[in-house]
């Protein structure tokens, strides 16, 4: 559904522009199940497979832990590999994704996120994406459509690189962002197929002349051996993710870091949340410069792994932070990204307080108002310095 | 067709040193299976004893590139290695005439069970494999617990022998049936036992385009209770007392691939094994007598059948 709107520029709803940026990339695999909000990514692949615009070997499997099982067998054949899910899809996944990262397979994955069941919803939180935080998965998240296309060209190369060789997942907002109309700028064809070059695997099950075991088993004189090595790997991801979006910066104009922070240089109060619904809490920092509040936000970009560093680095000076959660960890101690950036804080010279708010649960509406809301409570925090309600859900 | 000659010149590709128990059925079908493809192939292993035995870091006793990823995925696994193949064939980057032939192999756990849907989605896409099927008639690389594979009236951990209940009270899935109904060009059960058998439906498959399946009877002494050295005597015997028919199906086809000459009485199989021992009490005899009618209707079925399109 391309509306051109205005010059080099093309309405394109964030599936649409996912499935574009795969036929740019070309891969040679692609194994994929449909699932609502991400059915249409594969759907319009499959008009470029069918339609002859790419050479990619669709493999329209009968299951998603059968997609990840096939992109794992691919992958270790040496073939560039991707997929697209959500939700449930993502949950029947689980044990493939932790398999495909231990294999240190670079498997490219659009998880447009939707809400877990029960109760069934089908439209958008982060709970699918955050229930693999610890499958050894890059995850990156995207705020808009032109970044979840940007993104999923720069995956290819992060994912890729020999510094990391791991499976990449780009995250974007179910139908917020996934069936959204945007007007964004799409790269040339060539343009996309010379950044993310050539896969040339290290290992290819299919070098008959040079035999090798993959997913052999490992007894505890070795096992921890592998996983230390797969964890020195995913820290090394930070700096390919620096250096990949510069790069993407200077060739494209563009340019993407750990997390994009939002009038923050001289913020006392901060939300830090991720993906579409950080637009809305910017709008709300925007109204309350204007009234002359110090406020700004923070979006990480990059998940996992988790730029502790850096994300502290750019907070410690802020007073009074909430966290916003579209995902509860279930653990009676407010939401994941909370966690991680509060335990990223422990360690500042002046520690921020900081709090939980977990919101648009299901696709509930996260508005401006609601991020006035928090600023307002933040605002309190300030003048007291005291935290009231440490953990809450809000937009209920 | 090889002949032993010609088979025992080929490179073994499953070398000795792994770890499975002596007397397994399962290195024998493997070493056939590979033999009998004669030139570049590629496997996958779902998960249980031919993988846990055969690839412990850092050895491996696989001498062609190998892949295990889970239990139940054995065919979706290799539907991406074939799938991978097809698009360097197409993007011109696999040499001209190279033809490499893909292989997965799966205990009756990973294969009647828990990997039934995988192999099913893989059947009907119409890759281009062989899927092989080690029945052993147990999980056995958990501790003999019961499977959809498992003989009626077997004891096994999850279906115990016990006061009141005396083994598995269901019946065996018939699985390569259920690989038949999906029109596949090639699908035969075989046993290492008669071995020219296996062999000569192992090239069969291998040399056929699409999706091939055999399912061949697999002895585990351990999960038996039975000899190690009586292991391939027992798979003759499952053959010979029709328990476990060799037949095949070549383009809907089916035909039995040997009549024993005389039709053996059950109890010769189930008698050797251990986890038929509680069969052989007075008060079951009308198990045995109930298991004995069924392989005959099941036999005669075959014999109705044979030569005919299913
Ligand atoms: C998802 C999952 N469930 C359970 C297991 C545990 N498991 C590993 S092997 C196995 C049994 C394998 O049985 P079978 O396929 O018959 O092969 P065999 O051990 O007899 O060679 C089981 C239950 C597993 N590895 N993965
Ligand atoms: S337990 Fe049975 S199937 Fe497993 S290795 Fe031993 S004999 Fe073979
Ligand atoms: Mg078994």
């Amino acid at each position: 559904m391309a509306i051109t709107m205005t010059k080099g520029q093309t309405g394109l709803t964030g599936n649409a522009a996912i499935a574009v940026a795969m036929k740019q990339i070309n891969p040679d695999v692609c194994a994929a199940y449909p699932i609502t909000p991400s059915t249409t990514v594969i759907e319009d692949f499959s008009s470029y497979v069918a339609d002859g615009k790419v050479t990619t070997e669709l493999i329209t499997v009968e299951s998603e832990h059968s997609a990840m099982s096939a992109c794992i067998g691919a992958s270790a054949a040496g073939a560039r590999v991707m997929t697209a899910t959500s939700a449930q899809g993502l949950a029947l996944m689980w044990e493939m994704l932790y398999i495909a990262s231990g294999m240190r397979l670079p498997i490219i994955l659009t998880n447009v996120n939707r809400a877990l069941s029960a109760p069934i919803n089908i439209h958008c939180d982060h709970s699918d994406s955050m229930g693999a935080r610890d499958s050894g998965w890059i995850q990156i998240y995207s705020e808009t459509v032109q970044e979840g296309y940007d993104n999923l060209i720069q995956a290819v190369r992060i994912a890729e690189d020999e510094r990391v060789l791991l499976p990449a997942m780009v995250c974007l907002d179910g139908f917020i962002t996934s069936h959204a109309i945007e007007n964004i700028a799409l790269l040339e064809d060539e343009d996309v197929k010379k950044f993310v070059g050539e896969y040339r695997a290290q290992n290819s099950l299919l070098d008959t002349d040079k035999p090798s075991t993959y997913g052999a088993m490992t007894l505890p004189d070795v096992y921890i051996n592998f996983k230390h090595q797969q964890s020195q790997a995913i820290a090394r991801a930070k700096e390919v993710v620096i250096e990949v979006g510069k790069e993407f910066g200077k060739k494209f104009g563009r340019t993407y870091a750990l997390f994009d922070a939002y009038r923050l240089e001289d913020a006392e109060a901060a939300i830090v949340i991720l993906n579409s619904a950080a637009g809305t809490t910017k709008v709300a920092v925007d109204e309350l410069r204007k009234q002359g509040k110090l406020v700004g936000a923070l979006r990480p970009r990059l998940f996992r792994p988790f730029p502790f560093k850096e994300i502290a680095d750019a907070l410690s000076h802020v007073k009074a932070i909430a966290v916003l959660d579209r995902a509860d960890s279930m653990s009676g101690f407010g939401g994941p990204v909370f966690n991680e950036v509060r335990s990223a804080l422990y360690d500042a010279d002046k520690r921020p307080k900081v709090m939980s708010r977990i919101y648009g649960l299901g696709g509930r509406d996260y508005k401006v108002k609601d991020a006035l809301g928090v600023f307002n409570e933040l605002q309190k925090v300030l003048e007291t310095g005291k935290v009231e309600t440490l953990q809450k859900y809000i937009t209920i | 067709m090889a002949t032993l000659k010609e088979l025992s010149k080929r490179d073994e590709l499953l070398s000795g040193g792994h770890r499975l128990c002596a007397g397994c059925g399962i290195p024998p079908i493997v070493r056939l299976v590979l033999r009998s493809a004669n030139g570049p192939v590629v496997a996958t292993t779902a998960t249980g004893c031919l993988e846990v035995g055969t690839s412990i870091y850092p050895y491996t006793a696989w001498r062609i590139p190998w892949i295990h990823s889970a239990f139940e995925n054995a065919a979706a696994t290799i539907s991406g290695v074939e799938s991978a193949y097809k698009a360097f064939k197409k993007r011109g980057k696999i040499p001209e005439g190279k033809d490499i032939k893909f292989v997965a192999f799966g205990g009756d756990g990973g294969t009647y069970d828990i990997g039934l849907q995988a192999l099913s989605g893989a059947l009907e896409r119409g890759h281009n494999f062989l899927y092989v099927c080690y029945d052993n008639g147990a999980y056995m690389n958990t501790g003999i617990q019961r499977s959809s594979a498992t003989p009626y009236g077997a004891n096994t951990t999850t279906s115990p022998a016990g006061e009141v209940i005396p083994g598995k009270q269901e019946w065996r899935k018939d699985l390569t049936r259920i690989v038949i109904a999906h029109n596949v060009p090639y699908a035969a059960q075989a046993s290492p036992s008669n071995w020219a058998d296996l062999s000569k439906k192992a090239e069969k498959a291998l040399n056929t385009k699409g999706p091939t399946f055999l399912n061949v009877m697999s002895a585990c002494p351990l999960g038996w209770y039975t000899k190690p050295e009586e292991s391939i005597k027992l798979s003759k015997l499952s053959v010979d007392t029709c328990y476990w028919p060799l037949y095949e199906v070549e383009d809907g086809i089916l035909k039995i691939t040997y009549r024993p000459k005389e039709k053996k009485p059950l109890e010769e199989w189930l008698k050797p094994q251990g986890r038929f021992k509680h069969l052989f009490k007075p008060e079951n005899r009308h198990i045995l007598d109930k298991f004995q009618a069924r392989v005959d209707i099941e036999w005669q079925r075959l014999l109705d059948l044979d030569g005919k399109r299913v």
